[in-house]
């Protein structure tokens, strides 16, 4: 049931600073970090104090509604603060790492020969059940759900986004023994989303659909929206490609291991490139010595420019994060920026001259360019969602916050990155991704 | 250029809440990020963001209309020597200075009122000045005869700002095109000195018409049975008519721009000229039936391709049609939309004896229509996905 979709709507924003196809092991770390406010959603119980001892995959917090639902800690050592911000809500539970404390131990076995209950068990009280979440609302998905499949893309079209095929080069059978305990979860398919070209084509025991084509194509929910749409009642889980590996190291070594690779990106980075490290890894570990200049302002964000979070250089890497990308601030007036020829500006409009002479890559700043307005222009964001969706009138349905209308215009079928570009491109400035949590909360909150 | 910066970046404190200066809040806010581009930078969702805003796009519409505007004051002068049977024996650069020196007050006018009640209303909100008055203010001056009196483009343009827009809450949510607001104002407020052959042309009482020319529009002519104009005249601009609207060739230079730019809907622009032509094809069909009084019937059979280059016809099709706040947003929408406004412009054109020109009457009407459409569009897009989630379940 192999599908070839071809996608026209999008954009891909070449920046500078792609990472070179080059592998790098960092040192462990000193000290990794889980930052419950990764969870969009999530209210965390702790299971540890300060000065407790942990192994790798020893719980550091749970889910207050799901406390089946772990977060375990990346490497073994001891807690060494609880870091709390306003009302006391947990922003990060830190761990000086101790290699002498090793990984706890699970089961070793081939997950097909499991039952479904044991395999969930086991991704469960590994703390590696939080990588899977749930479309609707892009949460961490309930253990209790029925998922009517399983997705997952092995391409990201983000900018600068790491390629998936060079991380996984070598470990395919591992993310093999993966997939095969993610089908016991599920009574549909685990369907893969695949580029041209890609080394993902030969696994077993999953659907291949090829997707072709610009920005979002990469993204799972544009991916599910094209093949198998989410109705209303139907759900279905996604997990990215790095954890997968984790699933399939902790059945074929009974011991977690949250080793990933991340890309290091952007146009301040001196030497892009691919670094081994590990969940939870130190922002400072990182980036420290290699950007361009040191003094400049500049801006970290961990994961992609489009959706990823801003980050300071004393903070970690997030849980779902596969990439670094830095940025200068541009924090900077532009004297009559609107007047500019604009020989230098990438636009997803043709009101630049750099839409005539495109250039390989661009630099661009985290100015946004301009005021907050109403919606004025219409059309813009419609070319940029391949799915379904009239984004505009879904945004004022939230805006408005009208559950009927949220619903028919496919709330279920959307988050943030979905809709990502078209806060890029807008010429209001206006905060779509926000907004499409807020409503997302508002639906979980009214209808749970 | 540092001082510049400098002064606004040291009177900014002056203008907070509570400062001396706080009433000055907006107006200091919209000569500073007109200047210079706000530092700002993002603090949720996307890190990066395109370079094209709102001041961006305003001002490749005011580019774009320029062509119709500079052509516009040549034509005002052309119209001018050739009612007092100068023209062959003017120069083109005193032809285009009369022209300039009668169009640009009007331009100083509509955008002094238009952007001085944009401030204050700014200011009473407490929200920034809006670019949209940088295109109404333009588009006003373009749709007013020449001979209008400046306090009147005043009053217009007053009118159309505070209840055609600031009412419903600014740019972006009118539901009526501002500029030709302030035109439906002036036609229906002061229709003796809005119609008739004399406001066409700027004259003065002691100038001396020669005989035989009448200043009249070729619309009106044509309603009045007469086709007396000459086709390369209409296309290239030689005729009475408002100041921008006359030369078919200046406004499709400024199509070519919003149509590469894809600021300005191609989509409302074809299909407001298809339904203008369709409209003509329906009339020229039905020129020969019993009835018609000889005038009407002259009108009838008139060219269908002829309504496309005569009166305000292709300037509303690029320029106000496309206004993407009032007009249709959906892209189905805008198909119907635009086909409708031509139909309807046509219509009135030739069958109401009451307005020579019906474009603005077209417009507005479908402006007020806009949601409508888009209502019954989005609800096929919602009917089309309930119906896949029935399919499936």
């Amino acid at each position: 049931m192999s599908e070839v979709v071809k996608l026209r709507k999008g954009l891909n924003i070449k920046l500078k600073g792609s990472a070179e196809k080059a592998l790098d092991k960092l040192p462990v770390p000193a000290t990794v970090a889980l930052k419950p406010t990764d969870f969009p959603g999530l209210t965390p119980k702790l299971s540890v104090k300060v000065d407790a001892e942990v192994k790798a995959g020893d719980a550091l917090f749970y889910d207050k509604y799901h406390p089946e639902i772990k977060f375990t800690a990346p490497l073994g050592g001891k807690v060494v603060s609880i870091n709390r911000g306003e009302r006391r809500k947990i922003l990060e539970v830190v761990i000086a790492t101790d290699e002498n404390v090793g990984s706890a131990e699970f089961k070793k076995a081939d997950p097909s020969s499991l039952s479904a209950e044991e395999v969930k068990e086991q991704i469960l009280k590994s703390g590696i059940w939080p990588f899977i979440k749930k479309r609707p609302y892009g949460i961490i998905a309930n253990p209790e759900e029925k998922p009517k499949a399983i997705y997952i893309s092995t391409f990201d079209t983000a900018p600068l986004a790491p390629d998936y095929n060079f991380v996984l080069d070598g470990q395919l059978d591992t993310f093999q023994t993966g997939v095969n305990a993610l089908a016991q979860l599920t009574e549909g398919k685990v369907n893969l989303g695949v580029s041209k070209d890609s080394a993902f084509t030969s696994l077993k025991n999953v659907v291949v659909n090829t997707f072709e084509g610009p920005h979002p194509a990469g993204n799972v929910g544009i991916q599910i929206a094209n093949t198998s749409p989410i109705n209303k009642g139907e759900v279905v889980w996604t997990i990215s490609v790095q954890d997968v590996l984790f699933i399939g190291r902790l059945f074929e070594t009974g011991n977690v291991d949250f080793t990933k690779t991340v890309a290091l990106t952007g146009s301040e980075v001196q030497a892009p490139k691919y670094y081994q490290t590990t969940v939870g890894a130190p922002i400072a570990n990182l980036v420290g010595g290699k950007l361009v200049d040191a003094d400049y302002n500049q801006r970290i964000i961990s994961g992609n420019v489009l959706t990823g979070t801003k980050v300071s250089s004393k903070s970690f890497l997030g849980f779902y994060d596969s990439q670094i990308s830095v940025i200068p601030e541009g924090d900077e007036y532009e004297f009559l920026g609107w007047a500019d020829p604009g020989f230098n500006k990438f636009s997803a409009t043709k009101a630049y001259f750099g839409k005539l002479f495109p250039k390989k890559e661009y630099t661009m700043n985290a100015n946004i360019h301009g005021g907050e307005r109403a919606f004025v222009l219409s059309n813009q964001y419609e070319k940029l969602v391949p799915m379904d969706i009239l984004p505009v009138f879904l945004l004022k349905a939230i805006l408005v916050n009208d559950i009927d209308k949220m619903e028919n215009f496919g709330i279920y079928e959307v988050i943030e990155e979905d809709f990502a570009l078209c806060e890029y491109a807008c010429t209001s400035k206006i905060e779509v991704q926000k907004i499409l949590r807020e409503g997302i909360n508002t639906m979980i909150k009214e209808l749970g | 250029m540092k001082f510049i910066k400098n002064f606004f970046e040291r009177t900014e404190p002056l203008v907070q809440k509570g400062a001396k200066y706080h009433w000055l809040n907006s107006v200091h806010d919209g000569f500073f990020t007109f200047l210079y581009t706000p530092k700002t930078t993002s603090k949720t969702g996307t890190h990066i963001h395109d370079y094209i805003d709102l001041k961006r796009t305003m001002s490749i519409v005011v580019l774009s209309v320029v062509p119709a505007l500079l052509f516009g004051m040549y034509n005002v002068g052309v119209q001018h020597f050739k009612a007092i049977g100068e023209l062959a024996s003017t120069g083109f650069f005193d032809i285009f200075l009369f022209g300039l020196i009668k169009v640009l007050p009007i331009v100083i006018v509509s955008y002094g009122v238009g952007l001085g009640i944009e401030f204050v209303f700014a200011q009473l909100r407490g929200h920034e000045i809006q670019e949209g008055f940088l295109v109404s203010g333009m588009l006003i001056p373009l749709i007013m005869p020449v001979n209008t009196p400046l306090w009147m483009i005043a009053v217009a343009t007053a009118f159309a700002v505070v209840l055609g827009k600031e009412v419903f809450g600014g740019t972006g949510m009118n539901i009526w095109n501002p500029a030709l607001v302030a035109r439906a104002f002036l036609f229906f407020a002061y229709p003796a000195q809005m119609s008739g052959d004399s406001v066409w042309i700027a004259l003065k009482d002691t100038d001396k018409v020669v005989d035989g020319f009448s200043g009249a529009t070729p619309m009106a002519d044509a309603a009045a049975g007469h086709l007396n104009y000459s086709v390369a005249d209409a296309f290239f601009g030689f005729i009475p008519g408002s100041i921008g609207e006359t030369s078919t060739l200046a406004i499709l230079i400024g199509a070519v721009l919003l149509i590469i730019t894809g600021i300005g809907s191609w989509k409302i622009m074809v299909s407001t000229i298809a339904g203008g032509a369709v409209m003509g094809l329906i009339l020229n069909a039905f020129a020969g039936s019993a009835g018609l009084s000889p005038e009407v019937a002259t009108y009838f059979s008139m060219p269908f391709w002829h309504h496309l280059i005569l009166g305000g016809f292709m300037f509303g099709a690029i320029f106000m049609a496309t206004d993407p706040v009032s007009a249709s947003q959906t892209e189905k929408g805008k198909w119907i939309y635009g086909f409708l406004i031509g139909i309807l412009a046509i219509i009135i054109r030739v069958i109401n004896p009451a307005f020579p020109e019906g474009m603005m009457l077209a417009i507005l009407l479908m402006n007020t229509f806009a949601p409508l459409i888009d209502h019954y569009v989005v609800a096929g897009h919602v009917k089309r996905r309930t119906k896949r989630a029935k399919v499936s379940a």
